[in-house]
């Protein structure tokens, strides 16, 4: 089966500092992926530059595929059929997400006149339909307001809704819910989730947050210093992480049950993109990093079925972990 | 949104208030006008008759509070030095100077606001660098060395146009150069910043994350946001068509409103130097009220703003 989206090899640079290097990554038709890392590890990154949106000085490199399509250099009649149509995307910040001078039927309809073969009353029709199927209440009147009459929860709602109106088969939800208050947060994740299964959409959640990726996703990739360094099923990852990054993020979530315990700081910064060290980037922050770890980068590389690990350290930490959890 | 408006109607009048008072105060600080149009050797009593008859001798505020009954009747005063009413003496002189800034002001958002879009869009081009540079060129040198300077080119050296004078619509059109090409320029960079920071805008990206094609997302997206900061300088150009001219008219012997301004204020012939003053206060006050009208009509937050307040 040929994946919805894969991603070789894609290296993105500003100014000659690399923030992507080399990310390997595919998705599957209706999957739903969460990419994890700090701020900077290139989670956006990835998914502007395979859609051609960072700006003209970015240089990218690799290859994205979309159904075996490539994307990087196509042309961009071509980019804007996709956008939108059938990778659609939302962002951070809602409140600045939206133009503050149109008014959301101009926003949407703009959506729909652009992917769907819709006019006059009928794009209307589905404005409304799509309003309604994101839960924004008295639909009809409110589609003539402005962005600023809504709330940042109501205005996210209609960036999903201007994100579904091409019937997308991907979903790129950028921290969907960073911006919002916590009970809105659960609501917006539930929406997503709903319509995704309805759909039979595939989404890729770009999170912060371990725990909105834990419940939302079934496969998760972490990233770091622009590579991705563990990929595996949500489950396993979070029940037995292998890359000592990845085990320093799950080791700093406080634990729900049994006795309290001191949380685990990962210690160091993250190097900056110009000065990346040779060999592993997080290497000189890692408890067991060995000689060769600062020799060469290791390569994302099979260790189980669907897991994927880029440590040659990996097996030694795993036991680390055990022991440390037997304490 | 009708208090919106009141508060800012009621702001533009105390503006006009407080420029008529400076301009009476400042003028008369600066010179006695008797001895200004009479001159040091008139006989004692001449001058004090001038004084009495143009009331120069009463005690400051009691000018000053008459003026401004005058100014509430209508009346603005005659000139002291041909004793016709100020404001015929200026109403007379607008049309010139309207035939120099109209023009003026068509060119400068001709090619100002068109160079300032195109120089965002390429930013960091060839083009982007040229327009800039003439930008800065055409906003840092002074209207009256721009204006000697096209004289010296193309009057004096090619002897294409004429140096000064309104004879014709030959005479007009150094004048309209010097004046559009530095407001041009300034409209240029101004435009262009308004641009980029909108292009910087996460909308922007929105916008091209749907789909919509650049053109589209140039013209239906960012130009409406961009032109929110771009009104304030249009504004305050129209504020200027009156008597935005006062070097450019001076140097190429422009009979407009602001020439007679200069040999108004050189004589200290008090009432048309108000009555210009006074005139300039209203097209300011009134351009600004059309831009905050403006704001009203292309920022939907400031007229939610204005209908809670």
């Amino acid at each position: 089966m040929t994946p919805l989206v894969s991603i070789q090899g894609l290296s993105v640079a500003f100014g000659g500092a690399p923030v992507l290097r080399g990310i390997e990554l595919t998705l599957q038709k209706g999957e739903a992926l969460g990419l994890v890392g700090e701020s900077g590890s290139g989670k956006s990154v990835t998914w502007l530059a395979a859609l051609g949106l960072l700006p003209r000085h970015a240089k990218v490199s690799g290859s994205v595929r979309l159904d075996g399509r490539e994307l990087l250099g196509a042309a961009a009649s071509e980019l804007d059929r996709i956008r939108g149509g059938r990778i659609a995307m939302i962002f951070q910040d809602p409140a600045s997400a939206l133009n503050p001078v149109l008014t959301i039927r101009k926003q949407l309809c703009e959506a729909l006149a652009l992917h769907r073969d819709l006019s006059g009353e009928a794009v209307k029709a589905e404005a409304l339909r799509l309003l309604g199927l994101v839960g924004i209440p008295d639909a009809a009147r409110r589609l003539s307001a402005y962005p600023h009459e809504f709330s940042g929860g109501q205005v996210q709602r209609i960036m999903i809704a201007m994100a579904l109106a091409g019937n997308p088969d991907l979903l790129i939800a950028d921290e969907p819910t960073t911006a919002l208050d916590a009970t809105i947060q659960a609501q917006i994740l539930e929406l997503l989730s709903t319509i995704r299964r309805e759909m039979n959409m595939a989404m890729v959640l770009i999170s912060h947050d371990l725990g909105v990726v834990a419940e939302n996703c079934d496969r998760v990739a972490v990233m770091y210093a622009g590579r991705i360094v563990e990929q595996a099923p949500a489950n396993q990852l979070f029940a037995d992480p292998l890359h000592p990054y990845a085990q320093g993020l799950i080791g700093a979530l406080p634990p729900l049950d049994g006795p309290r315990r001191r949380l685990i700081a990962i210690p160091g910064t993250v190097p900056d993109p110009a000065q990346m060290p040779d060999g592993c980037a997080f290497a000189p922050r890692c408890a067991l990093a060995a000689e060769a770890c600062g020799a060469t980068a290791p390569t994302l590389a099979p260790i189980a079925d669907d897991r994927a690990v880029a440590c040659i350290r990996a097996e030694a930490s795993r036991r680390a972990l055990l022991g440390i959890a037997a304490e | 949104m009708g208090r919106y408006f009141a508060i800012r109607i009621g702001r533009a009048a105390l503006t006009i208030v407080l420029v008529v008072t400076f301009a009476f105060v400042v003028l008369r600080l600066s010179g006695d006008p008797a001895l200004m149009i009479l001159g040091p050797e008139a006989p004692p009593e001449v001058l004090a008759a001038f004084r009495k008859a143009w009331g120069l001798d009463d005690p400051i505020w009691f000018q000053y509070l008459d003026y401004f009954g005058a100014i509430a009747k209508g009346e603005l005063g005659r000139s002291m030095r041909d004793g016709r009413p100020a404001i015929e003496l200026v109403l007379e002189r607008i049309p010139a100077t309207l035939a120099l800034t109209v023009p003026a002001f068509l060119l400068k958002v001709a090619l100002g606001i068109p160079a300032g879009i195109y120089a965002a869009l390429h930013r960091g081009s060839a083009i982007d660098r040229a327009v800039m540079m003439t930008a800065v060129a055409g906003f840092t040198v002074p209207s009256f060395v721009l204006a000697l300077l096209l004289v010296l080119v193309f009057a004096v050296q090619l002897g294409w146009l004429p140096s000064g004078g309104q004879d014709s619509w030959r005479h007009a059109i150094l004048p309209i150069a010097t004046l559009s090409l530095g407001g041009a320029a300034v409209l240029a960079r101004f435009t262009r910043s308004a641009m980029l920071e909108v292009l910087g805008q996460p909308y922007i990206r929105t916008a091209s994350a749907k789909g919509v094609p650049w053109r589209m997302v140039v013209t239906s997206h960012a130009l409406p946001n961009a032109a929110i900061p771009t009104v304030t300088i249009l504004g305050f150009m129209v504020g200027t068509l009156i008597a935005g001219a006062v070097v450019v008219e001076s140097v190429f012997a422009w009979p407009g409103v602001g020439r007679l301004l200069v040999v108004a204020v050189a004589n200290r012939d008090l009432a048309v130097v108000q009555c210009i003053l006074l005139l300039v206060a209203l097209t300011m006050v009134t351009s600004n009220l059309i831009v905050d009208f403006l704001y009203g009509f292309l920022d939907p937050r400031l007229r939610a703003k204005g209908a809670h307040a």
